[in-house]
């Protein structure tokens, strides 16, 4: 049998709820000695009927296991029951950008800056993909975990994160197709490509900041499930998919720029063709991004409060 | 010694919802449009619409519970005794109210929360642990212990869409099981499981309990308050009826079910063509404790009125539940015919109950002759059940008797 110390303070367990002050030495006082206890003590959680949210961040940190394991998840059970499994990953794209090479490339006759059409249209379609694919699962997740929300606590702003993030390995499994049919087409290997693997961080912050927000008036209004999907196809025309910024009257051009994605996407053309970086549309691109995110949080936090009761 | 956890003047109020779950963004727009302060008004948690569209859930719960006990919440269906685990747990806020918790909190208001079908019993152990507030790490060095518990070693590696409903029950509830907070809140979660596992469990509860830690149970079960708790509340429309000891608790719970049966025949309201069951009445048979107490020994007859117009050929049944639904036997009559709209007055009787002491629903009604699942009508009434020797704890579900003989002159074994 375990020590009473052993039970009562195990290890690595400090911190779960905000706590003023060091932890261990109060979990020891409530049940050591009962005069160290009253003369120091403070609450390790208080609940009110009125107090305002804020971000709580130290209880996020606190549950960075779940947030690991419910994106595990995610990513273990999504393929599940398919009989092509991962490999639609790299079908998506893959089939987009031939279609969209004939279509928008051969056909339409769309610039594409010099570069071959086929390997411009997927690395625009690779964080655009990994974008609706990520808001589209970011949105659902709050409203698919009822069971969880109504049953459990823990920082709800985890569901629609790491719905985002388990997103990510479709992105790494295209990324490695592009890495594969960039030779094909004579596109060669830059120091710039360096830069691929933050431009798919931000693009997935980008894609965390509207899923928190769709996630969260997803469960109050379930609009979102049908307007979504209609919304991300205008947008994609808004965004330089399947056109390079070039192609934009220069009038219109103060649009695209308020457009993160567009700064994100045109940061990954960069990075492939190893042109130089437009360090100042991308620097925009993150501030705007940060931006949305911090207002999605905060958003989320003073909803988060009725989900339980409305979803 | 302080206490552990303090509650004080917490209410919570839900808005009624007609008929609807969640809005659509068209009802908040428009109401947005009537009434363009009211949504700024709701962001600040004060009153959107009249007291009548709000259902009251808990009002000024004040209690404090002290380190090492053991405290049961009971109470009707109703009462608030969810609502209000569900506040301590974190999952709903109080609209009003003050909570102070002075230890790490974790609560189990459902077995297996968060268990994926797809994924492996180790999966799922990880998974749900995390859901529970365990880091990685505690969880792979109690991993062994939690997967003995549940008795599953064999079939850890395989998914849990292919275990039986008790081996998943086992193994959810021994992640459960294996967290060590300060306070542990638990809702009803024992009700699941064969015997000997809710043994198991209880004793696992004992144990937690025996080293300290606080623990918190919603239960209608009054023998698991009786042998596990050290004190009990007792809510009633969301409010404290009564606090102290378990067995003082479950008595003023008797006394105020008791009391509401008497205004409460239950039939229920005939929609026009529909099936329905009426009048439900019992009357004593043998012998009764007293006008609406009946003993183990004693028998009930039920007196009820059918209305059948759509099914040609039907069956009456007869059943008694616990309160929460819980059946203990059901009784079927013959296949019957049933002339075209007529009102069938009916009759059945129990000769003995042979169930012990405690609270009951008899139900009558009407199931299709396609199948005894498919009910077509039926309503119910409470019945108060008294042990015949009061002295005798009641345990189990039925009652029995058996005839002793003991042999006192020690007669020598193996001689």
């Amino acid at each position: 049998m375990n020590s009473v110390e052993d039970v009562l303070v195990p290890n690595g367990d400090q911190g779960r709820y905000p706590v003023d002050g060091p932890a261990e030495p109060q979990a020891n006082a409530v049940y050591g000695d009962a005069t160290a206890f009253e003369a120091e003590r403070t609450p390790v959680l208080t609940i009110d009927g009125s107090s305002e949210a804020g971000l709580e961040l130290g209880d996020l940190w606190a549950h960075r296991d779940l947030f690991y394991f419910l994106a595990w998840r995610d990513v273990k059970v999504r393929y599940k029951q398919t009989a092509l499994g991962a490999a639609w990953a790299i079908l998506q794209p893959l089939i987009t950008m031939i279609v969209f090479t004939l279509l928008f490339g051969r056909l339409a006759r769309v610039p594409s800056e010099g570069e071959p059409y086929a390997i411009f249209s997927y690395v625009g379609l690779l964080p655009w993909n990994f974008f609706t694919s990520a808001i589209t699962n970011s949105s659902n997740s709050l409203v698919s975990s009822t069971n969880l929300i109504t049953k459990v606590y823990f920082p709800r702003l985890l569901v629609p994160t790491a719905a985002v993030a388990a997103v990510l390995v479709d992105i790494a499994i295209a990324s490695i197709m592009l890495f594969v049919i960039m030779p094909i087409y004579g596109v060669g290997f830059h120091a710039g490509l360096l830069l691929f693997v933050p431009l798919v961080a931000l693009t997935a912050v980008v894609a965390a900041a509207v899923g928190i927000w769709t996630s969260a008036l997803n469960v109050k209004y379930r609009d979102i499930r049908y307007a979504l999907p209609f919304v991300t196809q205008i947008l994609m025309f808004l965004t330089p998919v399947i056109y390079p910024v070039s192609f934009v009257p220069d009038r219109w051009r103060w649009m695209l720029a308020l457009n993160p994605l567009s700064g994100i996407i045109e940061g990954f053309r960069d990075a492939i063709f190893g042109r130089p970086f437009n360090w100042g549309g991308l620097l925009l691109s993150t501030a705007i991004t940060a931006a949305l995110l911090t207002a999605a949080a905060y958003v989320f936090r003073r909803m988060e409060q009725e989900f339980a009761d409305v979803i | 010694m302080k206490p552990i956890i303090r509650v004080r003047g917490v209410s919570k109020r839900y808005p009624v919802r007609q008929g609807k779950t969640y809005g659509s963004l068209r009802e908040s727009l428009a109401t947005a449009f009537k009434a363009p302060s009211s949504l700024l008004k709701s962001r600040n948690g004060s009153d959107r619409r009249a007291d009548n569209s709000h259902f009251l859930a808990l009002h000024d719960v004040n209690f404090d519970v002290e380190p090492g006990e053991v405290l049961g919440l009971i109470g009707s269906n109703g009462a608030g005794k969810s609502t209000l685990l569900k506040i301590l747990s974190r999952i709903t806020r109080p609209t009003a109210g003050h909570i102070e918790l002075y230890g790490r909190v974790r609560s189990l208001l459902e077995v297996g929360t968060g268990f994926h079908p797809e994924l492996t019993g180790r999966e799922n152990v990880f998974l749900n642990g995390a859901i529970l507030g365990m880091r990685r790490n505690e969880t792979a060095r109690r991993f062994d212990e939690i997967v003995a518990f549940a008795e599953v070693e064999k079939f850890i590696d395989t998914p849990v869409k292919h275990y039986s409903s008790g081996m998943y029950v086992r193994l959810a509830f021994a992640v459960a099981a294996h967290m060590k907070p300060e306070i542990l809140l638990v809702d009803e979660v024992l009700a699941v499981g064969d015997q000997r596992f809710w043994q198991k469990s209880t004793d696992k509860m004992r144990e937690l309990n025996a080293r300290g830690m606080t623990i918190v149970l919603v239960t209608h079960n009054m023998w698991l308050i009786q042998t596990v708790c050290t004190r009990g509340i007792l809510l009633e429309h969301g409010q404290i009826a009564a606090e102290g000891r378990p067995q003082l608790v479950i008595d003023a719970y008797r006394r105020a079910a008791e009391s509401s049966r008497q205004e409460s025949v239950i039939t229920s309201t005939p929609a026009k063509g529909e099936a329905t069951v009426m009048s439900l009445q019992l009357l004593p048979l043998g012998e009764w404790a007293s006008e609406r107490e009946a003993t183990p020994e004693s028998g009930v007859r039920l007196s009820f009125v059918a209305h059948i117009p759509a099914h040609p050929r039907v069956k009456f049944f007869i059943r008694i539940t616990s309160p929460d639904g819980i059946p203990f036997f059901t009784v079927y009559s013959e296949l019957q015919t049933v002339p075209s709209s007529r009102r069938l007055a009916c009759q059945a009787e129990i000769p003995r109950l042979m169930v012990i002491g405690g609270d009951y629903f008899v139900w009558a009604g009407v199931c299709s002759d396609r199948s005894q699942e498919d009910i077509v009508a039926q309503a119910h009434v409470p019945l108060f059940v008294s042990d015949l020797d009061a002295s005798q704890a009641e345990t189990g579900l039925f009652y029995n008797r058996a005839n002793w003989e003991i042999d006192r002159t020690g007669s020598q074994s193996g001689a």
